[in-house]
């Protein structure tokens, strides 16, 4: 194990797990308001690591639904990770092999695969365990502590703390896009057609997590038409 | 139904999405269209998710505008993730505390 690559993994991880630490903050807080206990909650964390598809099952669950309907709305809303576990496959080539992959497919979060994708030099497993590590801690860290204590905080700070999701993923894409005009372009086309299905009658109806599928292949296919990378990369 | 089921599903389809295409497919992808629509795929997707689900968040359009204002200039003059996050959670408290002050929140 190189114990360089996997620290510089846990560094550039460090902050990716503080942002989730207070985002899942959140998550705690509701499961807990809805009745879930605090170690369950730290539970669907720890083994789940997603946002969306968390706060979806956790609907799911406290609606007493289907196991059927569990996996389909997990399987519309997650789609997006076989995308990018498409693509971190093909980033950390054919020298990483199978068994790590068993480990990096299960920390391949939005934000973890966006760093990874971002790294100049080649992947390494030491490198991508790092850069999972203090996610998950703060990932499970934040729910458990969020159920255990959210109740006590008020409504708005709650909702405050909400829209930290979301601050990540712009803090992601907007660097690059300032960088690379076809990405610019790709973020631009994947928000317009994301606000499309929100506002346009009819159209708004489809599930969130089908539209943000739809609109992911559309964006990307444009860009990869118009804008094709560069053989060597 | 107990709530392990539920969470023991919930893993398992989750973490089968994220396996099976990353331990399926190894070999490196020749086509250039292929290649190229996945260097799009993260950015397109992040943006699709923030954008216009930030506007509704708080449960107020403005408040959730100015979250989405504070983190692109902040993002954009290039500060870190948390700092980003952390600052678009207080424009949300600072604008509904404005808008209530005005009466309009």
């Amino acid at each position: 194990m190189n114990r360089k690559e996997y620290s510089l993994g846990l560094r550039r991880g460090l902050p990716v797990g503080m942002g989730y630490f207070s985002v899942s903050f959140g998550f705690g807080a509701l499961a807990a308001s809805q009745g879930i206990r605090a170690l369950d909650a730290a539970l669907i964390s720890v083994t789940n690591l997603t946002s969306a598809g968390q706060f979806a099952g956790l609907t799911l669950i406290l609606a007493s639904a289907g196991l059927w309907e569990m996996v389909l709305t997990q399987l519309v809303i997650n789609s997006r990770y076989a995308l990018m576990s498409l693509a971190l496959s093909q980033r950390m080539g054919e020298k990483i092999g199978l068994l790590p992959r068993f480990f990096v497919a299960f920390i391949n979060t939005d934000e973890i695969f966006a760093l990874a994708m971002s790294r100049q030099e080649p992947l390494t497993t030491p490198y991508l365990l790092g850069l999972g590590a203090l996610p998950i801690v703060g990932w499970t860290g934040g729910t458990l502590l969020g159920a255990l204590a959210g109740s006590v905080l008020p409504t708005n700070i709650r909702t405050a703390l909400g829209v930290m999701l979301y601050g990540m993923f712009i803090a992601i894409v907007v660097p690059p896009a300032k960088q690379e005009r076809p990405v610019l372009i790709a973020a631009l086309l994947a928000l317009l057609c994301s606000s499309l299905f929100a506002w346009v009658p009819g159209l708004n109806r489809v599930s969130p997590g089908i539209s943000i599928v739809v609109c992911t292949v559309a964006a990307a296919s444009v860009c990869a038409m118009l804008f094709p990378v560069e053989e060597d990369t | 139904m107990s709530i392990y089921m539920y969470i023991a599903v919930m893993a398992l389809t989750t973490y089968l999405i994220r396996l099976l295409p990353m331990t399926i497919f190894r070999k490196p992808i020749r086509s250039r269209f292929l290649k190229s629509f996945l260097h799009y795929v993260p950015y397109a997707c992040l943006s699709a998710m923030t954008f216009p689900g930030i506007l509704t968040s708080t449960g107020n359009v403005i408040s959730g505008a100015s979250a989405l204002i504070v983190a692109v200039i902040l993002a954009y003059f290039g500060r870190s993730l948390i700092t980003v996050a952390l600052s678009s959670s207080c424009a949300v408290l600072i604008t509904q505390w404005l808008l209530a002050l005005a009466g309009i929140g």
